[in-house]
């Protein structure tokens, strides 16, 4: 993975307006969050390809970035992204890494399921 | 000739702390306030303590909230803009835009409250603050209002200096610790204002003034 340019993940966005996509989108804090510190509550999710269509979309804030995607009848936000890969199939592949190197947010398109 | 107030804020309880005393003051002097607020705030961690508010309520129960704040400043005339929590800075700007530009020209306001952008802190402060500044430069300027906004970035005062405006409330707090308490899913009142007398020197101290800067459009 590398950081995130902001300018090149705003194209990849808008190249894919109007388009039906699979979206793999997940938040953790990981299964051990409680266990090391009993204070913390535990909680995660993931939604794996289900599939929108976004008719606006931006990648915003100075990093960790932010990203809304605008669909028929709502909104997928995600907060906290650092890092992007460099996918051959052209794929979005986001992810906010912490402090000690562990993702805690993804954000996930692609135009085939994951 | 007495003001002509818009406010434009992103989230009901935006108004509460920064703003409350001074709108409560100028519509005693007279002034006429209407109230753009972007959006019900249906996206915050707060439901209450303990909750009286769930996802599905606390849309419903935030617009009570508000219109209940509002009742409490004296303010006359209050919109919903109907946008959702946090999107503001997703939104295209031209929608955004579109919105604050219809309310500006149809009140022509004599003086505009918003949030200074980029020294806002949430993003949804920061988008609002800066499409009310894009709408207020379109217009000449010689009907140009002022607009007085609120920034509370930690860099703020050492990018912009301090504030230059500054507004004694001490006579308005009780209706500013009534729009403040009438967000019961946001704040507890007794937490901030603790149990003392809020005639007391020391609340006066502490909430007796606002302060704001005035933007400066080059």
């Amino acid at each position: 993975m590398i950081p995130i340019e902001k300018s090149l993940i705003q194209e990849q966005i808008d190249a894919w307006k109007n388009t039906p996509l699979y979206i793999h989108l997940e938040l953790t804090m990981g299964a051990y969050a409680a266990h090391f510190d009993s204070s913390k509550h535990p909680a995660a999710n993931f939604i794996r390809n289900a599939v929108i269509q976004y008719s606006h979309g931006s990648i915003e804030g100075d990093g960790p970035y932010r990203v809304g995607l605008k669909l028929e009848h709502g909104w997928v936000y995600t907060e906290g992204l650092t890092h992007a890969v460099e996918d051959e199939y052209g794929r979005i592949v986001l992810a906010g890494i912490n402090s000690e190197g562990k993702l805690v947010v993804a954000l996930q398109l692609s135009t085939q399921p994951f | 000739m007495s003001e002509k107030i818009v406010v434009v804020l992103p989230h009901p309880d935006d108004e509460a702390f920064g703003i409350s005393g001074t709108l409560a003051k100028m519509i005693a002097e007279g002034a006429h306030v209407t109230y753009a607020c972007l959006t019900l705030g249906e996206m915050g961690r707060g439901l209450g303590k303990p909750p009286i508010a769930n996802r599905l309520t606390l849309p419903h129960i935030r617009k009570q909230e508000l219109i209940q704040s509002c009742q409490a400043i004296g303010i006359q005339d209050l919109r919903m803009l109907g946008f959702l929590d946090k999107t503001i800075e997703f939104e295209p700007k031209e929608i955004v835009d579109a919105a604050i530009r219809s309310i500006i020209h149809e009140v022509k306001p004599t003086l505009v409250f918003t949030f200074f952008p980029g020294y806002s802190v949430h993003p949804d402060h920061d988008a609002t603050g800066a499409s009310v500044i894009r709408v207020l430069s379109e217009l000449p300027e010689d009907q140009r209002p002022a607009a007085w906004c609120v920034g509370f970035a930690h860099n703020m005062v050492e990018d912009n200096g301090e504030p230059d405006i500054e507004i004694d409330i001490s006579d308005f707090l009780v209706q500013k610790r009534n729009s403040i308490a009438a967000h019961a899913t946001q704040f507890q009142v007794s937490e901030m204002f603790g149990n003392e007398d809020i005639h007391s020197d020391e609340v006066k101290q502490r909430f007796g003034k606002e302060r704001f800067w005035s933007y400066k459009f080059v």
